[in-house]
């Protein structure tokens, strides 16, 4: 009969619906599908990472500075990070600080690889030491060997005329774009070509540190500028 | 620059000298301390309560009073420490403003204590963090607003105002009724014949009694003449005071764009609709349409009544959150219709002939209202139908209460959001003005520093004491590795203005290119910026004097018009240097005078004047006498 008929389909429908809840919970619980959109929210690891420096008699056994210098500088160095040590992120910020009109991420970036001697990504107080320690406390040729390192960024014992470039770029996106005179494309470019021209005694393209040291030796100001950051603290 | 990196600076110093092999001039020398005192401890008693904090700590802010030699005045020589009577709960939360450079505002604390505790101090209270400020902004707004209240209601128990005009007196009596007798008055009438209005009709449609005929007819046709008399009467009332709010309205465009008026308008617009058309049959039908709008005046009584008002804008917020409710009973009842008539196919005789017809259904199911007009046959039509009666009680009757609660939450959130937003951008305005202000500050130091060379060059000694005011030494340091910064790349910093003047400038000029080859070839790279101050100066003499000169007085006017502008660096020092060699000694004493003058009130808060230690003026002479020899050349 019809009737009948129509109600097997009515029921078939049924059947079909209850199949398909049924097969959508199974491979629910079999964890193949998931229904809810936010999945379980992943534990955030919040690296608390402390770091205490070494002991200030240590320190400054290791270091050029005395007791009372160290103490200041820790001071300053604990309120500005609080856990002990500056990550790339924070470095950067800090030094914008200094220069509102510019960006100095880049320079930042360079400065803080030359910070971060053990290369571990992060600066603590022991390498911000030692850094310090040479350039404000070394002789000429520590200085000097400094800033060959914070050039060299690959540190493979070169300065290639890119290396330099970026650099060079890098320092000059820190005066930012309202400067006299006009920065044009390729002051960078020419800053580079007369560094090269002045560093570069072989002309094979590479300064190396020896090139470098003997250079700036000869040059007064150079010379005369390493020494101006003496009384800094 | 804030305060707590101040203590990095030594560092940014001392990685300056990454830039030294690389630099081509001579850098300028450092600013020296002039009494390196030890750091010392300092004793803060505020009434009783001592507090102890470095020298340094509060020296960073030296425009606050802890941080100037304001405190000295606090000064009590028999304890040698520095006694206020105020209140210590507040005075922790200043002095922790010193230490972690973030002032807080604590909540149990009375707003307007607060606030004159840091009037007191010197702190402006634009400094909150952004942790404390959105409280201490709607504390603020409260306290506003009750002293306003109280300033209001005072007013109106005191009596005649001030004779405001006509139309100002009508406005306020239209806006609070309570003002005078005339405006209760005039109040009540209308809120009268909104309800007459809206009673006729309702009464309209009544069918009472029967006219000879056997035809049952609406009270409205029965007693036409009345109706009409009386909606007529309303009418007037209403027109005369809509036109009567117009006139005292005081931005009449504003008015008429309002809710309100809009209201007034479609309830009276009907009536002389009705007036105008004619008992043309054509359009008679577009005219009982009309009449549908008569209804809206029940919503004029929305001025009479707060509660209304305040719904009628809670909806409005709650807009969204109805609309997601709609959206998803549309969704459903678009499902269940869909399951029902594939369900009820089967049925003969089925009233659940298409899947829109299935929707009355699926609807009166799920508001458990279940009429009953539609039913379904079939077992599977009776199992879905039941599934449809439970899941639309919790479909509708869950989401209710949680509405209910949201109108309030969602109310304050959207005020809190607009707040934000407009604190937000307050806030960014801030920071762009506190970086300016850095780099203004250096600038404007720097040109202290050229006038103090300059003053040196025509020996009036008395005049550099105007200008060289004592700076923070952070301030001088930080200058100083901004100079070496310039001195490394060659280029000067200079502000927006200036740039887009130079940058026009420069497409109108063109330099003497033929000059700087040979000067640079005569030193090495330690000359190439003295080249450069050379093109500057030889491009000038080619010009004519009396031009320079116009700039100059016009540099002079400039800083007379507006303080806060400074003279281009760049034709500063050129016409300093073209003074130097014309010799006009006493038009450049006075002219430097007058710029000194001027100066000295200007600075804000954040640029402190600018010192220059003697070094780099001895330099600039020098070159000056350089450039004297090649220009006489």
């Amino acid at each position: 009969m019809l009737t009948l008929e129509w109600e097997s389909e009515g029921l078939q429908t049924v059947g079909i619906v209850v199949i398909i809840f049924a097969s959508l919970k199974l491979l629910h619980l079999l964890g193949l599908i998931d229904f809810s959109e936010d999945s379980v929210e992943d534990e955030m690891e919040i690296a608390t990472v402390r770091h205490r420096p070494e002991a200030l008699e240590l320190l400054e056994a290791q270091s050029k500075f005395t007791k009372k210098e160290l103490q200041i500088l820790y001071r300053g160095f604990k309120n500005e990070c609080p856990s002990g040590i500056v990550n790339e992120e924070t470095f950067k910020e800090i030094y914008s600080q200094f220069f509102p009109q510019g960006d100095s991420t880049t320079y930042a970036h360079f400065l803080f690889n030359a910070f971060d001697t053990d290369h571990n990504g992060s600066v603590s107080f022991e390498d911000f030491i030692m850094g310090l320690s040479i350039l404000l406390r070394g002789t000429v040729q520590e200085k000097l060997n400094w800033a060959f390192n914070l050039y060299d960024i690959n540190k493979d014992g070169y300065i290639t005329k890119e290396e330099m470039l970026d650099i060079m770029k890098a320092i000059y996106d820190m005066m930012g774009k309202c400067t006299y005179p006009v920065l044009k494309e390729d002051t960078p470019r020419q800053h580079v070509e007369t560094f090269f021209q002045k560093m570069d005694k072989n002309k094979d393209g590479v300064v190396t540190i020896d090139e470098f040291i003997e250079s700036c030796q000869k040059d007064e100001n150079i010379m005369r500028s390493m020494q101006l950051f003496e009384n800094v603290i | 620059m804030a305060a707590g990196v101040a203590a990095w600076l030594p560092f940014a110093r001392a990685a300056a000298i990454g830039w030294m092999p690389v630099a081509n001039c001579p850098m300028p020398l450092a600013p020296t301390e002039k009494n390196k005192r030890q750091d010392e401890l300092i004793i803060l008693n505020v009434s009783g309560r001592r507090f102890q904090t470095w020298r340094t700590t509060l020296e960073r802010y030296p425009d606050t009073l802890l941080g100037s030699t304001e405190k000295e005045f606090f000064f009590n020589e028999d304890t040698k420490e520095y006694f206020f009577d105020r209140d210590p709960e507040v005075f922790r939360c200043i002095l922790n403003f010193y230490r972690t450079g973030k002032l807080h505002y604590p909540r149990y604390e009375c707003i307007s204590a607060y606030d004159e505790e840091l009037a007191f101090y010197g702190i402006l209270p634009e400094i909150i963090g952004d942790c404390c400020y959105e409280e201490y902004k709607d504390r603020k707004r409260e306290n506003a607003e009750r002293l306003m209240d109280d300033n209001d209601s005072e007013n109106n128990q005191e009596g005649s105002m001030p004779s405001l005009n006509l139309r100002q007196t009508m406005w306020r009596a239209f806006e609070n009724p309570h003002t005078s007798t005339l405006a209760l008055v005039f109040y009540y009438v209308t809120g009268f014949f909104i309800a007459v209005s809206v009673i006729t009709n309702v009464v309209e449609t009544v069918p009472c009694g029967t006219v000879p005929g056997n035809k049952e007819l609406p009270c409205g046709e029965r007693y036409a003449v009345a109706f009409f008399c009386l909606d007529t009467a309303c009418v007037m009332i209403f027109t005369v005071e809509y036109l009567m709010r117009l006139f005292a309205a005081p931005s009449r465009y504003r008015f008429m764009r309002s809710v309100m008026s809009i209201i007034d308008v479609v309830a009276i617009m009907p009536y002389y609709i009705g007036l105008v058309m004619t008992n043309n049959e054509d359009v008679s039908g577009a005219f009982v349409t009309l009449r549908v709008f008569r209804v809206f005046r029940i919503f004029k009584f929305s001025r009479h009544s707060q509660g209304l008002r305040i719904l009628g804008y809670t909806l409005k917020s709650c807009a969204s959150e109805l609309g997601f409710l709609l959206f998803s009973l549309t969704m459903a009842i678009i499902i269940f219709a869909t399951v029902m008539f594939y369900a009820e196919k089967g049925s003969s005789a089925s009233k659940f002939t298409s899947i829109p017809a299935s929707f009355w259904y699926t609807i009166v199911t799920m508001t458990t209202l279940g009429y009953g007009d539609m039913v379904p046959k079939t077992i599977a039509g009776k199992i879905f139908g039941s599934i449809c009666s439970l899941s639309g009680v919790l479909v509708i009757a869950l989401p209710v209460p949680v509405i209910v609660s949201n109108f309030s939450r969602i109310y304050h959130q959207n005020q809190r959001a607009d707040k934000r937003r407009a604190q937000k951008k307050a806030r960014l305005a801030r920071i762009r003005v506190a970086k300016t202000g850095s780099s203004s500050a250096y600038l404007h130091s720097k040109r202290n520093g050229l006038l103090n060379a300059a003053l040196e060059l025509t020996g009036s000694s008395d005049d550099e004491q105007h200008i060289s005011k004592s700076t923070s030494l952070i301030e001088s340091q930080h200058h100083h590795l901004l100079h070496c910064l310039e001195k490394t790349t060659n280029h000067e910093f200079i502000d927006e203005q200036l740039f887009e003047q130079n940058c026009m400038d420069n497409s109108m000029q063109n330099y003497p290119s033929t000059r700087s080859p040979s000067l640079s070839s005569n030193n090495g790279g330690s000359t190439s910026c003295c080249s450069r101050r050379n093109k500057k100066t030889t491009h000038l003499p080619n010009s004519n004097v009396p031009a320079t000169r116009l700039r100059s007085m016009q540099e002079l006017s400039t800083i007379h018009i507006q303080c806060s502008e400074q003279p281009s660096l760049t034709t500063s020092r050129s016409s300093l240097n073209m003074k130097s060699e014309d010799g006009l000694r006493p038009n450049c004493k006075t002219s430097h005078l007058t710029t000194a003058i001027i100066t000295i009130p200007t600075p804000p808060a954040l640029t402190p004047e600018g010192e220059s230690s003697p070094h780099p003026t001895t330099n600039i002479s020098t070159t000056c006498s350089n450039i004297v020899k090649v220009s006489a050349l």
